[in-house]
């Protein structure tokens, strides 16, 4: 998988590094944009209060 | 140079052929990683963003009630003015943010809103608030139990210090009408279900409340919610806005602050 996008991705290997950190960098921002906001209101277990 | 004379160097090349089990472990490997990165997330750095956005949630919240004047410097200390009976506000709807909360233990600059109501999703998750007021207990400066919750961590963490409290620290609450300042007292742990922190005399049913009592909740232990850490403080003095905020918070009003 990873290693076929290290193949399909093209220029010398300091011109794919460049692009799989960008890559890494978008999926990151995505991640906490959107991504693990929404998963913590789906696992969201902490609670504060006391009830009865 | 025919194609045959190629053909022996293509040889070594079948391990581009992708195999199921390999692309298996990559995307365990990948989903692991996505754990940790969502771990990390929800209790450190999200905790950051949060807390600050909630901090300056609360500094606007304050600037709503007009020019707060840090001057003339009050100095309590030395020349303590008895402003009487404390000013009570009114009781808010639910999930409006009606008071603000200063505890310098937690740092110097940390400061929250108090809304009305403790649930979780429209309130102590929220970004722009933080702190819950138990619907039901009393309201700041009000003789009785002013109660209220927040996250401990995840969330802006906002009582992630609570168990850092010393006997003494002080507990600043302002509203609209007023300045209030608590001390902290204890410590207590109980269960969830422990609703007897919240009487007017904490655990102490049906009795008849003489003091301002004000009772922090947060779970415990970190990472786990199977008990509630309770902090309790009294109120000690109580100021109007016109004589400006308590000297040791009156850095958050300062021009330019």
């Amino acid at each position: 998988m990873y290693g076929a996008l290290w193949r399909v991705l093209p220029g010398p290997w300091w011109v794919r590094v460049l692009i799989l950190l960008l890559l890494a960098a978008a999926v990151l921002y995505a991640l906490v944009t959107w991504v693990f906001p929404w998963v913590d209101t789906i696992v969201n277990v902490q609670e504060a209060t006391v009830e009865e | 140079m025919t194609s045959d004379a190629l053909r022996p160097r293509r040889k070594p090349r079948p391990r581009r052929r992708i195999s199921i089990i390999g692309i298996f472990g990559e995307l365990l490997i990948t989903a692991g990683l996505l754990v940790v990165l969502f771990l990390g997330w929800q209790v450190w750095w999200n905790d950051i963003v949060v807390g600050g956005q909630q901090a300056t949630a609360a500094q606007e919240l304050t600037e709503g009630w007009g020019p707060v004047e840090a001057a003339p410097p009050s100095n309590p200390e030395a020349d303590p003015v008895d402003h009487g009976e404390p000013v009570v506000s009114a009781v808010a709807e639910h999930g409006q943010g009606f008071a603000t909360i200063y505890v310098p233990r937690f740092g110097a600059d940390w400061q929250r809103v108090v809304a009305e109501g403790t649930s979780m999703a429209d309130i102590l998750n929220d970004p722009a608030l933080g702190v819950g007021h138990y619907e039901g207990t009393q309201m700041p400066g009000e003789v009785g139990n002013f109660a209220v919750a927040a996250h401990r961590q995840t969330h802006g963490g906002s009582f992630n210090q609570i168990n850092q409290l010393v006997v003494g620290d002080p507990i600043y609450v302002g509203t609209e009408d007023g300045w209030y300042t608590y001390r902290y007292r204890s410590t207590e742990y109980v269960l969830p279900s422990g609703v007897g922190v919240l009487d007017p005399v904490p655990q102490v049913e049906d009795a008849a409340p003489g003091d301002r009592v004000i009772t922090l909740t947060a779970c415990n232990p970190l990472f786990s919610t199977a008990e509630r850490i309770i902090a309790y403080g009294v109120m000690e003095s109580w100021q109007p806005q016109s004589a400006g905020p308590p000297a040791e918070i009156a850095h958050f009003f300062q021009q330019g602050a």
